[in-house]
């Protein structure tokens, strides 16, 4: 599923990366605690969240996560959307909350499952 | 690549939350740019990231120290924070003793050690009450 597409399903807005609304996404992930989200390493994933401070960037940055859709309508200040476009990371934010969000998603197709264990 | 070793060191800054994790950060630039695989690469920025938090989070600061051979890449996280009472029951997934606040921010979900312990090829925890914490991660080029 496309990033575009993922835009549609969510009533998404997208903030930053128009880049990247090609690109290919075949995973997700939802926390709000960023040690759980590099338990579980995938590839071409979105990261959904209700955090919105710099470490989401840095996160995403470890984990070469390309695409990160912040929850409840969250936007991020004005550096933290900079650091994301130094880093070329595409960052959108949907009124929808985390469970609806990831909900959607799984029913589109996007899946949990990690790369290198589970 | 050269045989050559390559070090590294940063200071960690615990003043400002929002610039934890640059000594991952730039260790992980030098490594795509060294040409290392990938898969090798995010294995080091994890467990360093995760590593370098906690010394923001839990010690107040501290420095990172890298080596990178072709053979294996060698990181050191030192703090002289307050050092942890029981190494077991901190490397138990879901154990710590984050604040709210900490977690406020996205961390305080017990993971980061045991993530490092996945990640790593090796991992040295030294830690002294009152006198601070050295984890030492090592990762297996091949
Ligand atoms: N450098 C350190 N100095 C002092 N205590 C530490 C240090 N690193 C870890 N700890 C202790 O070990 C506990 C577990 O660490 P761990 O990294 O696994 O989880 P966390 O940092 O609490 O949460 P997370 O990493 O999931 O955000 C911490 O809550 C803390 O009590
Ligand atoms: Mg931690």
């Amino acid at each position: 599923m496309k990033v575009k597409d993922i835009i549609k399903i969510l009533d998404a807005k997208l903030i930053t990366g128009e880049e990247n609304l090609e690109l290919d996404i075949v995973s997700g992930c939802g926390a709000d605690l960023m040690s759980d989200v590099m338990a579980y390493v995938k590839e071409s994933v979105i990261l959904l969240t209700g955090l919105t401070n710099t470490q989401v960037i840095r996160t995403a940055e470890m984990m070469d996560i390309q695409v990160i859709c912040f929850v409840r309508g969250k936007c991020p200040n004005e550096d933290v959307i900079n650091l994301a476009k130094e880093r070329g990371i595409t960052i959108l934010t949907t009124k929808e909350t985390l469970f609806i969000s990831c909900g959607k998603l799984y029913s589109a197709g996007i899946v949990g499952r990690g790369v290198w264990n589970e | 690549m050269s045989d050559n070793i390559i070090r590294l060191h940063y200071d960690i800054d615990a003043d400002d939350f929002s610039s934890a994790g640059l000594a991952s950060s730039g260790t992980k630039r030098m490594l795509n740019q060294l040409g290392f695989n990938p898969a090798i690469v995010k294995k080091v920025a994890i467990s360093m990231y995760e590593a370098e938090i906690n010394a923001v989070i839990h010690a107040d600061g501290g420095c990172a120290d890298v080596e990178i051979t072709p053979e294996k890449i060698v990181v050191v996280i030192s703090d002289k924070g307050p050092g942890i009472p029981d190494i077991e029951q901190a490397m138990q997934a879901g154990w710590s003793t984050a604040t709210n606040e900490i977690r406020e921010q996205g961390f305080g979900a017990g993971m980061g050690l045991p993530n490092m312990k996945r990640y790593t090829d090796d991992m040295k925890i030294e830690t002294e009450l009152g006198v601070g914490t050295k984890v030492t991660l090592i990762i297996n080029v091949n």
